[in-house]
């Protein structure tokens, strides 16, 4: 009894150990973020409850950077991006899963090998299509996005995730709406579509979080500071408020605030488990 | 199965993904490794072929063995850790302890959040009057350069990277803690095994194939930090915190050295390719399986 009262205890120990670690670095940017400039940020020992506390930080760096229009472009982008990634992918994946024609074994390896092939290897030849193809924010705005979203408009591990997802279904299914009198359209997107909706669920959710904290890519294309993603925005900030770290903080927990909400609404999603498939190298 | 669709049917489906992944993965492909044989620097529309002259360009610049080393020393730190402290979280939290779940949520919170905040959060963690530094001197010790010293720089950068990829890991755990037979863990009660021999016994041996997914898939992901580095330490002091990403992005986009940048891409290409080959053929066999 005594023993198992040890166990308990050690393990959420530990576990609340993590979780205070996991959170500690925000925790501290929220901090800061709350003290006005009659106290020093930089007090020894430390104060994590603000005693000047204020929400200038905030009313400031809202007034001096325009976050509305770096979420709006990141809700574009991101939701480009999971657009054309669960029809691309779906189209993709239902020949893969179900048909049988000539070349099949090449397609297959074909999409297979790009998983070997990171991003940031190919980046620069990426970056020179895209000048190339006129998919840049100082050609329009829309071509900006162009630019943004169509690089990582499908990927290997999209089309794996739907081609096993068609897998699951019985063939009768098919046969059946055949029978009937659907065509393969309507079939596709009448009947097979909304059966693997589960997948396509993991594939938006998984495709909105990489898209919305790419930072890589955008810092390289983008010449335009209206066309900025969040995380684009966030880093300028650092130049911006060259050493005001109550602006920094408070800015990038501006920025952060969405991401932590579409989170907690969709938890169940990332950390239930069920999610194996989402997995990228 | 009698069929139902025309000849032409799985091309039209394949098409749209196909198209993109020719624009944007294969001829970038092919294109990175004849840029690394050209010489952009007398015509950007003209270039010339100059054979191995970028790869002997850089297997003599000393920052390229830097950069090879500080990437190796990422790999030897965080892939061991990333794979094994997300382990014993996972079977911590699988224990049916209470709030479970919200041990989940703040311990996954890192991976969602993006990495440009994560980064600018330790960067004032780490500032030179900072909380670390504070803490260093309670112990009576100099305070640090937590990212300013060539030699704490690296491993400030890498604790983030490790610190961000916990959630992440630890959730593929527990998925695959699902798939352990319960009724092992009862014969082990039964036979009076204690908590660690009975996971060192049957937990870890059950998911041997995940710890190596994860041990791969962490160690492809290492090799492509970027974020951390350009927000925390633009790979100084004294290229201290440059890895192989970091410095084809400056020698491409800063420097306007294409062909030099490629030879690098290359690199990391081959690297990468290995560690995929062996993820794909040993532990991912099932899920690309024709």
């Amino acid at each position: 009894m005594i023993k198992n009262i040890i166990k308990k205890f050690s393990i959420h120990f530990i576990l609340i150990i993590t979780s205070l670690l996991s959170i500690f670095p925000f925790i501290w940017l929220i901090s800061t973020s709350l003290k006005g400039n009659a106290e020093n940020i930089f007090a020894y020992p430390p104060q994590l409850i603000p005693t000047d506390f204020t929400w200038a930080n905030y009313t400031g760096v809202w007034k001096r950077v325009d976050f509305i229009a770096y979420f709006i472009n990141s809700m574009i982008v991101a939701g480009g991006t999971v657009i054309l990634n669960l029809l691309l992918s779906a189209l993709a994946g239902y020949p893969l899963a179900r048909m049988e024609f000539k070349g099949k074994k090449i397609v297959f390896f074909a999409v297979l090998a790009t998983i070997m092939i990171p991003f940031q290897a190919i980046m620069l030849p990426v970056y020179l299509i895209t000048i190339k193809l006129h998919m840049m924010d100082s050609v329009n705005n829309f071509a900006g996005f162009m630019g943004l979203i169509m690089p990582f408009a499908v990927n290997a591990f999209g089309i794996f995730l739907m081609r096993q997802a068609f897998l699951g279904i019985p063939r009768e299914m098919e046969e059946a709406a055949i029978v009937d009198g659907c065509n393969v359209l309507q079939l596709f997107f009448k009947i097979l579509l909304p059966m693997v909706k589960p997948s396509l669920a993991v594939l938006a959710i998984f495709t909105f979080i990489g898209s919305w904290g790419e930072f890589l890519w955008p810092s390289i294309v983008l010449t335009k500071e209206a066309m900025y993603t969040l995380p684009v925005g966030i880093n300028n900030l650092q130049g911006m408020f060259s050493s005001n770290w109550r602006f920094i903080a408070a800015g990038s927990i501006l920025a952060t605030i969405p991401i932590i909400i579409f989170f907690l609404a969709l938890q169940r999603y990332f950390i239930s488990g069920e999610n194996e498939g989402a997995v990228k190298g | 199965m009698f069929k139902y669709y025309g000849k032409l049917t799985p091309y039209l489906f394949l098409l749209p993904a196909g198209i993109v992944l020719l624009i944007f993965f294969f001829i970038p492909f092919f294109q990175t490794i004849l840029l690394s044989f050209q010489d952009y620097s007398n015509s950007i529309y003209s270039p010339e072929m100059v054979g191995l002259q970028n790869y002997i360009a850089l297997f003599k610049n000393p920052v390229f063995y830097k950069v090879m080393w500080n990437t190796f020393i990422y790999l030897v730190v965080a892939v061991p850790v990333l794979a094994t402290v997300p382990l014993v979280l996972a079977i911590l939290i699988n224990q049916k302890i209470k709030f479970a779940n919200l041990y989940k949520i703040l311990i996954y919170l890192p991976v969602i959040v993006s990495i440009v905040v994560a980064a600018i959060a330790f960067k004032w963690l780490y500032a030179d009057q900072g909380i670390l530094n504070y803490l260093v001197a309670s112990l009576g010790l100099n305070s640090i350069g937590w990212l300013t010293d060539p030699d704490f720089a690296l491993y400030s950068v890498i604790f983030v990277t490790i610190w961000k990829g916990i959630g992440y890991y630890m959730i593929i755990y527990l998925a695959a803690l699902m798939s352990v037979p319960k009724e092992l863990y009862e014969a082990c009660d039964i036979d009076g095994a204690n908590f660690i021999t009975k996971h060192l016994t049957v937990t870890i041996p059950h998911i041997m194939p995940t710890i190596a997914l994860v041990t791969t898939i962490s160690s492809i992901s290492a090799m492509k930090v970027f974020a951390e580095i350009y927000v925390m330490t633009k790979g100084g002091p004294l290229n201290a915190s440059k890895t192989i990403v970091y410095y084809i992005y400056e020698r491409a986009f800063e420097n306007l050295d294409l062909g030099f940048a490629s030879a690098m891409a290359v690199v990391l290409l081959g690297i990468v390719m290995v560690f995929s080959l062996i993820n794909i053929f040993c532990f991912e066999r099932n899920k690309y399986q024709i």
